[in-house]
Order: C-alpha cells, then sequence, then structure tokens
C-alpha cells in the first residue's frame, strides 16, 4: 500500500510536484496500478522454458567526427532557455559565500 | 477518376499522377483542403506546413522525367506524429513540455522520405510523449475518431490514425511501443505496422521506452504499409540498435500459412460481436487454403503486467532529460532544484506525471528485484515462448483490440485504459513485427465502428505478416 507520504517523496525523487489538491487520487490510482503489476509475484518463471535475450552483437564505428564541427551549434543553442553567445546559461550552484 | 485525390492510397496516387489525372500540386492541394476544414472538428493536427513549393516541384519533375523508376513516394503527402523530427519544424510531442521546440535535425526516417519525394502535411496529434491509447492525454486536446466524433481515434498515434482515415493525407508515420500503431489503426478501420525492434531507426523519434519504441506507416491498404516500411527500413550508423538484414534466420513458409491462434488468452474480455468478427475472418482464411493450429502462450497473461514496469521504468530515465535546463520547457524559481521542479511540473501532464513516478518506484533499490527485474525475466520467457510457438506456426493472430473505439472519458482509470493494449504489448517486449488490418465492423448505437485482426511474426519476418494481411484484405 502507498501512502500520500510515498508518493510525494517519489515525486520528490523524480523532480516533479503532486498538487495536495491530486494527492489522494493519484495515490489510489498508484496503489492500483503497483497491485496490478504486482501479479508479476506470482508468475513462477522457475518451470518456464529458459528466459531467451535479444542476440547481442557488437556494434563499432572508425573514429572520426561524425559531422563538421560547430555545424549544429547555432540550432542547438537557438534551443536554450538562456544563452552568453554560444554559451548556456546557467544557475550558480556553489555558493560563494 | 472516381475517388477525389485525397482519398486515395499511396499506390493509387502514383498511379495518378503517373497517368497525369492529377499533379503533385493537386493532390497536395486536395489534402491541405480536406485537413484545413475537417482539422476543426477532428483534431487531427496540431499544425498544418505551408506548401513545400520548391519539395512540390522538384516530385513533380521527378516523375515527368522518371515516370515509373521514380519512388512510389514522389508528390505523396504525409502526416507525421508530433514526436518525430523534422528539421526546423516544431516537434512537441503533444506535450508543454515541447510546445515551442524546434527540431535541430532530421529523423532518419524523415531523411529517407524526404529522398523519396515525399511531402508533410503537418504535425499529428498524439498522447502526450506517445502515453495512452486515446489521445485524451494530448496537451493540445484530444483527436476525434473520423468514423465517430463522439469516440476516440485511439492512441497513442490517434491523430495519425484520424488523418489517414479521413482523408487528410494520403499516409502517416506513427510510433509504437506498446500498441500505439496499431491500435488506432484496428479503430479507424486502418493498416497499422510495428516492425521489428531494430527495422526502422529510431534516430530523431522522441524516446519513450527505448527498447520497445519502433517507427511504423498507417495506411489505407497492406501494399501502401508495404511501400512506406520499405522506404523508411534499414541498418542507420545513427541508431546502433538497427539491424542488418538477415540477422534472424529467415523462415520459410508455403503461400498457404499456418495461423496460431491462442484461444485459452481470448475466453474473457474480448465482445461478443469482435470475437465473432475474429473467429469470421479466420474461418475465411481457412477456406482459402490457410490452416488453423491452437497454440499455448501461458505467460502471455503477465505481458501487460511487465509491460507496466519496464515501460515507466524507461519512460522515468528518458524523460530525466527534460529539466528546463537546456531546452524545452523552462520555469525559473529561486534554486536549480526549483527550476527542475517547476519546469517538469509545468510541463509535464498528469499521465507523464504518473508513469514517471511508476518507473521510480520500480527501479528504486528495494523494488528493483520484485518488479523491474521479475518483468524483465518474464520478457525472457515470452520471447522463448513465441520462438517457441513460430517453429509450429508462420503467424499468431489476436483480435488487435478487445472491442471498438470506446467514448471520451469511459476510461478514466488508467488501468481500464492500459487494458486497451493486452493483445499488443507482447510483440513490443519480444521485439518481434505485428501488424493490424481491418476485419470489418461492428455496431454501436447505430454506428459501424471498425475493428481490426492483429498478426505477430517472427523477427524479420514483415513479409509474412504482409502476406496474411493481404489474404484478410482481399478476402474482405
Amino acid at each position: 500500500m502507498a501512502t500520500t507520504e510515498d508518493v510525494k517523496k517519489l515525486a520528490a525523487l523524480a523532480r516533479v510536484k503532486i498538487a495536495d489538491a491530486d494527492l489522494e487520487k493519484f495515490t489510489n490510482e498508484f496503489d492500483a496500478i503497483l497491485a496490478y503489476v504486482g501479479q508479476l509475484e506470482s508468475l513462477d518463471i522457475s518451470t518456464s522454458p529458459d528466459a531467451k535475450k535479444p542476440p547481442l552483437r557488437n556494434v563499432m564505428r572508425e573514429d572520426g567526427e561524425p559531422h563538421t564541427p560547430g555545424a549544429y551549434t547555432e540550432k542547438i543553442a537557438a534551443q536554450f532557455p538562456a544563452r552568453e553567445g554560444d554559451a548556456l546559461v546557467v544557475k550558480q550552484i556553489i555558493a560563494h559565500d | 477518376m472516381t475517388k477525389k485525390p485525397n482519398e486515395l492510397g499511396i499506390i493509387e496516387a502514383a498511379r495518378a499522377l503517373r497517368a497525369r489525372e492529377c499533379t503533385v500540386r493537386e493532390l497536395w492541394d486536395a489534402c491541405v483542403t480536406a485537413a484545413k476544414e475537417k482539422n476543426l472538428e477532428l483534431n487531427a493536427y496540431l499544425e498544418i506546413f505551408e506548401a513545400d513549393d520548391a519539395a512540390i516541384a522538384a516530385a513533380q519533375e521527378r516523375i515527368d522525367r522518371e515516370g515509373d523508376a521514380a519512388p512510389l513516394l514522389s508528390g505523396i503527402p504525409l502526416a507525421i506524429k508530433d514526436n518525430i523530427l523534422i528539421e526546423g519544424k516544431i516537434a512537441s510531442a503533444a506535450s508543454k513540455m515541447l510546445e515551442n521546440y524546434r527540431a535541430t535535425y532530421d529523423a532518419t526516417v524523415i531523411t529517407k522520405l524526404k529522398e523519396a519525394g515525399a511531402l508533410f502535411v503537418g504535425r499529428a496529434n498524439m498522447d502526450e510523449f506517445a502515453m495512452g491509447s486515446s489521445t485524451e492525454h494530448s496537451a493540445f486536446g484530444s483527436t476525434k475518431n473520423p468514423h465517430d466524433p463522439e469516440r476516440v481515434p485511439g492512441g497513442s498515434s490517434g491523430g495519425s490514425a484520424a488523418a489517414v482515415a479521413a482523408h487528410l493525407c494520403i499516409a502517416a508515420l506513427g510510433t509504437d511501443t506498446g500498441g500505439s500503431i496499431r491500435q488506432p489503426a484496428a479503430l479507424c478501420g486502418l493498416v497499422g505496422v510495428k516492425p521489428t525492434y531494430g527495422a526502422v531507426s529510431r534516430s530523431g523519434a522522441i524516446a519513450m521506452g527505448s527498447s520497445l519504441d519502433q517507427i511504423g506507416p498507417l495506411t489505407k491498404s497492406v501494399e501502401d504499409a508495404k511501400v512506406l516500411f520499405d522506404t523508411i527500413r534499414g541498418i542507420d550508423p545513427m541508431d546502433a540498435t538497427t539491424i542488418p538484414d538477415g540477422l534472424y534466420p529467415s523462415k520459410e513458409v508455403s503461400e498457404k500459412l499456418v495461423i496460431g491462434v491462442p484461444r485459452h488468452l481470448l475466453t474473457e474480455g474480448v465482445q461478443e460481436d469482435v470475437r465473432a468478427a475474429f473467429d469470421e475472418t479466420l474461418k475465411k482464411l481457412e477456406s482459402e487454403g490457410h490452416t488453423l493450429v491452437d497454440i499455448e502462450l501461458p505467460t502471455s497473461g503477465h505481458a501487460l503486467a511487465a509491460y507496466y514496469v519496464l515501460m515507466p521504468a524507461e519512460v522515468s530515465t528518458n524523460l530525466a532529460r527534460l529539466d528546463g535546463v537546456r531546452y524545452g520547457h523552462a520555469s525559473r524559481g529561486d534554486t536549480l532544484l526549483e527550476d527542475y521542479l517547476l519546469s517538469r511540473t509545468e510541463g509535464f501532464g498528469e499521465e507523464t506525471r504518473r508513469r514517471i513516478l511508476l518507473g521510480t518506484f520500480v527501479l528504486s533499490s528495494g523494488y528493483i528485484d520484485a518488479y523491474y527485474r521479475k518483468a524483465d525475466a518474464a520478457r525472457g520467457v515470452l520471447r522463448r515462448e513465441y520462438d517457441d510457438a513460430f517453429e509450429k506456426v508462420d503467424v499468431i493472430a489476436f483480435p488487435t483490440t478487445l472491442s471498438p473505439a470506446f467514448k471520451f472519458g469511459e476510461k478514466s482509470d488508467p488501468i481500464s485504459m492500459y487494458l486497451e493494449d493486452i493483445f499488443t504489448v507482447t510483440a513490443n517486449l519480444t521485439g518481434m513485427p505485428a501488424l493490424s488490418v481491418p476485419m470489418g465492423t461492428v455496431e454501436r448505437d447505430g454506428r459501424a465502428l471498425p475493428i481490426g485482426i492483429h498478426f505477430t511474426a517472427p523477427h524479420q519476418a514483415e513479409e509474412i505478416l504482409f502476406n496474411v494481411a493481404s489474404a484478410v484484405e482481399k478476402a474482405g
């Protein structure tokens, strides 16, 4: 059983907020989903045929420049929420004081 | 010509263009005029593009010069799901998070379509980040089903499906993570294909569940689906999970197919008239000389549960990149943490947040063994069971959905919506190709609503899918 506190904590870990007004409904729905996927517990795969993984293979390429340096700089920088020249402006993380 | 140009399929339109029955410009205008008129009601497109005069002229010139040698898609107007990047165009994945995001490059499938001379009518509506089965989770309003505007078109590629079904384009691309091409195809009366995992490059598709996602066609006919699939498929250096031809052993099949039917999975949930149409369609195939065989897929009953562990895990990981720092919706608080929280809370809709939380939960220490690892093991078992079944049969048949299109708001609790994908998710879990093709209609409230039959084939055996779907199409 998930509690509203559990959901709040998960939301904080996932960097989203669930509004207080929605919290109870959200928790109930979350619980119902966990109960549904919880049916996996009853699945005994010890007697099932061996699990099969997709065939694994190496995917290699030659070292080198995949494209001309700078070819995408302006297009990508144009998507920045805030920029100074070609640099992305971010918030200061470590305080000076 | 009896049909209007926009009502044609790919092959029909290609023929009309070569026979000079219409020009590329006339075909484009017919699609865009219909789109502008009907979109007010249907909301199939989030944006209808301006005519690309150079592309229209180039396609016409190519058809004039090369005739039958020109690619069949030259001059063909397509709808593109809003999570597939077209350079310079917005790609929002129907989310406020990416409402103003402009693609910085072409998806590989778009590059291939441009090389073939295809034209793009617009960005098709969808459930936010491809999470949903009805388009009700779009941040920009739901799409209506052209067969009954009170009902959903299915999802998440519901805009693509509605655009094709209402003839607002000739064909469309969607993406399919758990049924998002095949379920809307069924509910809108179209052919929809989820290719083998790795058959089509995912470069430039906004990721939902990276081990499950594939781009594929939504079309008016089986042969159209094959044309579109053949154009977009192929190994791509930009997507290391794409596979070379012949990676899997090819399956030798005769003209008369052996069709496996897991009847033990159809005893509950499937609505009576859907079940009757399914049995009727199989009977027709049998009378054409194909063989029906009962098969058992014991772990299939757990496929949806496994999917709803693995998919959210991948969703929470993929969407972690959207944090308001580099691109997408950016809201500012006092601290960096507040920036993240505000940007993500304002940017993501309810269902998206729900799945991010689920994914965070199943991956958290203490629960990862009980949920994620168990689901991953179940996935391996499913794959083995399907491989074993394909020793005896060529394809496996299901109804695509339990019922025809439902009404808006009817599935407001999440699990009832998730059950829409109960028959389709397994192909994503096993990586096998699967397709939905129309199998007639059932009546609800005096309206004839389309339903689909679903086939799964072994890895890289799309050809078998097209063969069996053609047989269904011909049996009509």
